[in-house]
């Protein structure tokens, strides 16, 4: 039997996106103009969409939201079959900026190194920061990020489902008990493009 | 080589396992040909060639994706776009990409294309793209690999299904979707390996086909039958022979090169001929919608099936056909190349 329950509301994630839009603010004292928020395809597009629309509410500072497709550079690509890759879609160059990184949820910091290698290879950014809008544990690798929504500790056998209204119709975060027989690792309708 | 492949039986062809069971979500593991090929599966293409198409426009265009990957050419027949189209999207992908002609291969030793395939593979080849002038050699290659992915780059007068999905593509791109778009085929329908494999690629996308041409040059095979059997794939394709009414209102208008070398045979009574009937010219072309597309597969016998004026105009195509062919090929080798173990 598979248990959800709600750990994040919509109202929830509404003054989280706020808190998040003001911390990349003060974390980028003086640098509002080389700000660029990177939206991790899928649900880190439209969370970085918010945070830019949060920013130009707050401090009247319009700034760049571009799209980063993760899919030809997860390490996974070969053992778990492909991803499709979608349209990376960056609106000006990354040089000398300052990226933010937007994603749903970090979980083992496998998508955000490859996110990272992604941006490499459109340039050379002054800095890469991160922003998640949950951050559920279970590093795999030495990355943290600098804007954390909200802490969930979570067990392995649990998944986090985000769903957000510009792709799933509703705002919230489910926390689901996953028997190991039903864990499929993927593939699961409903559930964000990638295991987390 | 020839021995090898007379020993199969030409129906066991559609008996070719092009899916591989053992792989996640029925993985396709050969590209033989466009019939067993769902829309979803070709959109699905399409999208990954979209992001293709940014990588090709990158400073630095290259990604790790297949990095450790081996891809192989194998080109029994000339060829310079293709080949070029292959290499150049296994190298953009990371993989290493190996070309392997007749003239520098051991068939000129007596080498069986069996045992040449047998060996590549052995090598621990992941991709296999093979140019052959037998019909069939692919699918012959494909039945007698287990792992590795045969991509059919053009077999003799049957197919050539990658050069199908970059046409399908430059369509898409242009024109936003292929359905119900009135796509005139012009030329040596029957000799035209692209043809064929845009037949079945238009008819699964919902094209509006129209071919034009000599009778001696029309795919008379894959059309038989379609008045009497229900359900025929071809049903709908529409046969016009004289040029000018089948290109009125086109959205799309293909030409296709007189394959002269397949002409001795008296199927033409003089290239002269040929040119003043079925050559797509400016005044031709003028009889199509506005926004209509030119596209010719190349290489191009300008003068013959095209006017030079027609081939480099406005609604000409032809060079984007290319570049969209270096996309189309880097989306079908991420998606075949990912497979299970043994």
């Amino acid at each position: 039997m598979i248990q959800t329950r709600i750990v994040m509301s919509s109202d929830e994630i509404r003054s989280a996106l706020s808190r998040l839009a003001h911390e990349v603010v003060e974390g980028n004292q003086g640098e509002g103009s080389s700000l660029l928020l990177l939206g991790i395809r899928t649900r880190g597009l439209p969370l970085a969409e918010r945070i830019a629309a949060n920013i130009l509410k707050f401090e009247g500072l319009a700034t760049p939201v571009g799209a980063l497709d993760i899919a030809l550079y997860r390490d996974d690509v070969l053992s778990r079959g492909p991803t499709l890759p979608h349209v990376t879609n960056v609106p000006t160059s990354v040089d000398n900026r300052t990226i933010v990184l937007v994603d749903d949820v970090i979980f083992t910091g496998r998508s955000i190194r490859a996110a990272m290698d992604a941006v490499m290879d459109l340039g050379r950014p002054r800095r890469v920061q991160l922003a998640v809008l949950v951050d559920r544990g279970h590093r795999e690798l030495p990355i943290r990020a600098d804007y954390v929504g909200k802490n969930l500790p979570s067990a392995l056998s649990e998944k986090i489902i985000v769903h957000l209204t510009e792709v799933d119709g509703a705002d919230e975060v489910l926390l689901s008990e996953i028997p190991s027989s039903v864990h499929s690792g993927n593939g699961i309708e409903g559930v964000s493009d990638r295991a987390k | 080589m020839l021995n090898d492949m007379d020993q199969h039986d030409s129906s066991t062809v559609i008996e070719t396992k092009r899916m591989n069971p053992t792989c996640p979500d029925n993985q396709r593991s050969h590209v033989l040909d466009l019939d067993d090929f769902r829309t979803e599966e070709i959109n699905a293409l399409f999208d990954s060639a979209r992001a293709m198409l940014e990588v090709l426009e990158r400073g630095v265009k290259k990604v790790p994706t297949l990095r450790g990957k081996t891809v192989f050419t194998l080109f029994y027949e000339p060829s310079t776009r293709t080949r070029i189209s292959f290499e150049t999207a296994g190298k953009l992908l990371s993989a290493d990409v190996i070309n392997i002609s007749e003239s520098t291969s051991s068939v000129g030793k007596g080498e069986s294309f069996l045992d040449t395939v047998l060996t590549l593979q052995a090598t621990q080849a992941d991709v296999l793209v093979v140019r052959h002038p037998h019909s069939g050699a692919p699918y012959f290659a494909s039945r007698n690999l287990n792992r590795t992915s045969v991509i059919n780059a053009g077999d003799g007068t049957h197919a050539h299904p990658t050069q199908a999905l970059l046409d399908l593509f430059t369509i898409e791109q242009r024109l936003g979707s292929i359905q119900g778009k009135r796509v005139v085929i012009v030329g040596d329908i029957a000799h035209s390996r692209v043809a064929r494999s845009n037949l079945w690629g238009l008819v699964h996308l919902g094209a509006h086909v129209v071919l034009s041409g000599p009778s001696t040059l029309m795919p008379w095979d894959l059309l038989e039958g379609r008045e009497k059997r229900p359900g025929h794939p071809f049903a709908d394709v529409e046969v016009e022979m004289n040029l000018d009414k089948a290109i009125s209102e086109a959205d799309v208008v293909m030409a296709l090169r007189l394959q002269r070398e397949r002409q001795d045979f008296g199927l033409l009574p003089s290239l002269r001929e040929y040119a003043r009937l079925w050559q797509v010219d400016a005044s031709r072309l003028s009889r199509a919608k506005n926004s209509a597309l030119l596209m010719h597969p190349g290489p191009m016998n300008e003068g013959i099936e095209v006017s030079p004026e027609a081939a480099h105009g406005a609604q000409s195509k032809i060079e984007e056909q290319v570049t969209n062919g270096v996309a189309i090929r880097m989306a079908l080798l991420l998606a075949i190349t990912p497979r299970l173990e043994g």
